[in-house]
């Protein structure tokens, strides 16, 4: 059952006295006054906010609380009312969504984006980055891209395996389940080897033996040097597998820290459980099996 | 009634040029959309910028047949930039407006007579033919067999459009097995996700609207080859025709805008020569014999709203595509 055999917990991320917005040792993304409204609704409002490069964050929070919002900003799927922000050193505002996926900054979608029509195959070889053919002229002269295909194909087809999906290659998307969809879409954004992988509730809907092959795939994907931030409601799995958490509530980030400590603290307690005070988060939002972590 | 002259009155639609012509435009639409989902409702607009500068830049230019070839594909580039960068980045039904009120234009600015001394505005241009037909390399004379009987001209006209049409469906083809392929039909189903795996959604959408459109500026061509221009032509009902041609072969097939186009005419030439002789024949009390003849086009409505509801695949297409889209 233990997940993390391989690799450990990352500590020692943050500089100073652990709140809101504390600066990160090695932040990969650093972002500043990011507002956005919808109507006189205030969907995020963040002053400070770093991501630890190398490590797995957990953005937690209630129902509406602006992750998914914040996801859009990040990645220049929404633009903001005001902020700049910045990924791996370099100022993203007003970049297009496209390029910062090139620059390495992949994300999922919390409501599944399969593309329904195309083979399962095909939607993980759309995810390959830097195609030859995908240049109109290119295209044309199969032997200028064939090769490259079929190296992106065996590299489409391990990934399949690890998400157990390598019987379905040829199936149309459309013809999966909710919980294979979700999986195809995490699997697809690996396949442009990003620097940072934003995934939003990457597990819901994924039956829970799954979930464990999928979270030490997660961990080892940090040892190979990538950095992670997800969207998660399940208690557990945010315990079980992440280096940082943030909380997010109203569309501002109310507490961040570790997750035994971020767990423990009363405000996030008050956000996500209102009245029941003192359970243990995990008990009251997670499955019934509690995963014993390996203390490190 | 004469049933042989009904018979081959219908099949020299197989390789008419109109045939032809449909098929080239129609496989512009499935670029558009089968492929990459572009609503294009103005494909009409794309084969008048094709047959208008093939006989606008000869007759008033002195270019060679060749050369007013490549000007009506470079119109029709012109044409999709301009329907395209407004609109590619907007929700798909706003192009489908925008497309069908520019070629409408396109259309009334051929016709008005502002521009007279370059369209002759509402009669339209001919007499355009010396050079395509000095370039024929079949010598004079009368070939074939029963219907299918044509002098060097009539087959010099099917002959090339043949092959346009070969090479085009031959591109397609290429295209579509490629990865661009895969990267526009990516954008089909979900351009958020495309986007979100760094590709120029864009840029593809255009290229894609700027292939179609040159496709149908062939047609056009085509269209113009055998006879003359008339703006008549190029009319909304035409690009209506070609999304039936388009739905009866199914949109995101190769050979579909083929088969579509042949049985298209075959069935209208039919219906043109069968219902008028039922008419004078008396099978059809109600109607007059010029009554009948329009009759077909109500038919061939009938016969879209019915594939569109039952085969929405079209005859080529694939039976998963119906299961899905029916979700
Ligand atoms: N396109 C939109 N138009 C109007 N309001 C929006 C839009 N998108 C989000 N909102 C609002 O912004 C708030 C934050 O939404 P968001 O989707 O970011 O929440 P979330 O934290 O991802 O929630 P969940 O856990 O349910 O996914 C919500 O109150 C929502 O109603
Ligand atoms: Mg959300």
């Amino acid at each position: 059952m233990p997940a993390d055999t391989n690799t450990t917990r990352s500590t020692g991320l943050h500089v100073g006295e652990i709140r809101p917005g504390v600066p990160k040792v090695d932040p990969i993304i650093v972002a500043d006054n990011i507002t956005r409204s919808f109507g006189g609704l205030k969907a995020v409002d963040v002053e400070h906010l770093e991501i630890p490069r190398n490590a797995i964050t957990a953005l937690i929070g209630p129902n509406g609380a602006g992750k998914t919002t914040l996801f859009n900003l990040l990645t220049g799927f929404d633009k903001p009312d005001t902020g700049s922000w910045s990924f791996d050193g370099k100022a993203l505002a007003g970049v297009p969504a496209f390029k910062t996926s090139r620059m390495g900054q992949v994300r999922t979608f919390q409501l599944t984006k399969a593309l329904a029509m195309l083979t399962v195959l095909e939607n993980m070889k759309l995810g390959a980055k830097g195609q030859a053919g995908e240049n109109f002229w290119v295209s044309l002269l199969p032997w200028l891209w064939r090769k490259q295909d079929d190296e992106i194909e065996q590299k489409a087809l391990k990934l399949l395996e690890r998400f157990k999906l390598d019987a379905k290659q040829d199936d149309f998307a459309a013809e999966l389940s909710g919980g294979q969809r979700k999986l195809l879409e995490m699997a697809r954004a690996l396949m442009s080897d990003p620097t940072l992988v934003m995934l939003d509730e990457p597990m819901a809907g994924v039956n829970p033996a799954l979930t464990q092959s999928l979270l030490d795939h997660i961990l080892g994907l940090k040892a190979e040097g990538m950095t992670v931030l997800f969207v998660e409601h399940d208690m557990h799995m945010v315990r079980h597998i992440s280096d940082w958490v943030i909380v997010m509530a109203e569309g501002r980030v109310v507490a961040e820290g570790p997750p035994d400590v971020v767990m423990k603290n009363p405000a996030v307690i008050d956000a996500y459980l209102g009245s029941h005070l003192d359970s243990d988060i995990g008990v009251v939002t997670g499955r019934v099996g509690v995963v014993k972590e390996k203390k490190k | 009634m004469d049933w042989g002259a009904i018979f081959s009155n219908t099949v020299v639609w197989i390789i008419s040029p109109e045939t032809i012509a449909y098929a080239l435009a129609t496989v512009g639409l499935a670029v558009h959309f089968g492929y990459a989902g572009l609503l294009n409702f103005g494909q009409a607009g794309f084969m008048a910028l094709g047959a208008y500068g093939y006989a606008i830049s000869i007759l008033s230019f002195g270019f060679p047949w060749w050369a007013g070839i490549l000007v009506g594909m470079a119109a029709s580039v012109v044409f999709a930039l301009i329907l395209g960068i407004p609109t590619l980045r907007l929700r798909a039904d706003y192009l489908a407006i925008a497309t069908i009120a520019a070629a409408e234009v396109v259309r009334l600015l051929f016709q008005t007579t502002v521009f007279d001394a370059f369209t002759n505005s509402a009669d339209g241009l001919g007499g355009y033919h010396e050079g395509f037909r000095a370039a024929n390399p079949i010598p004079k004379g009368v070939y074939g067999f029963g219907p299918f009987t044509y002098n060097e001209t009539d087959w010099w006209v099917r002959i090339f459009g043949i092959l346009l049409l070969a090479v085009v469906i031959l591109l397609t083809w290429l295209l579509m097995r490629s990865p661009w392929g895969r990267v526009v039909k990516g954008i089909r189903e979900d351009e958020d996700a495309v986007r979100a795996l760094g590709k120029n959604v864009f840029s593809y959408k255009m290229q894609a609207l700027i292939l179609g459109g040159v496709f149908g500026s062939l047609g056009g061509v085509v269209f113009a080859l055998p006879s003359a221009v008339v703006p008549g032509a190029y009319v909304p009902s035409l690009t209506f025709f070609l999304w039936t041609v388009l739905l009866l072969g199914g949109a995101a097939t190769i050979f579909g805008p083929v088969v579509g186009s042949v049985l298209f005419w075959i069935i209208m030439s039919f219906l043109a020569n069968v219902l008028p002789r039922m008419a004078d024949a008396g099978w059809l009390p109600f109607m007059t014999n010029a009554q009948a003849s329009i009759a077909r086009y109500i038919l061939v409505g009938i016969a879209l709203m019915l594939i569109v509801v039952f085969r929405p695949q079209g005859i080529l297409g694939n039976k998963k595509e119906l299961t899905f889209n029916a979700r």
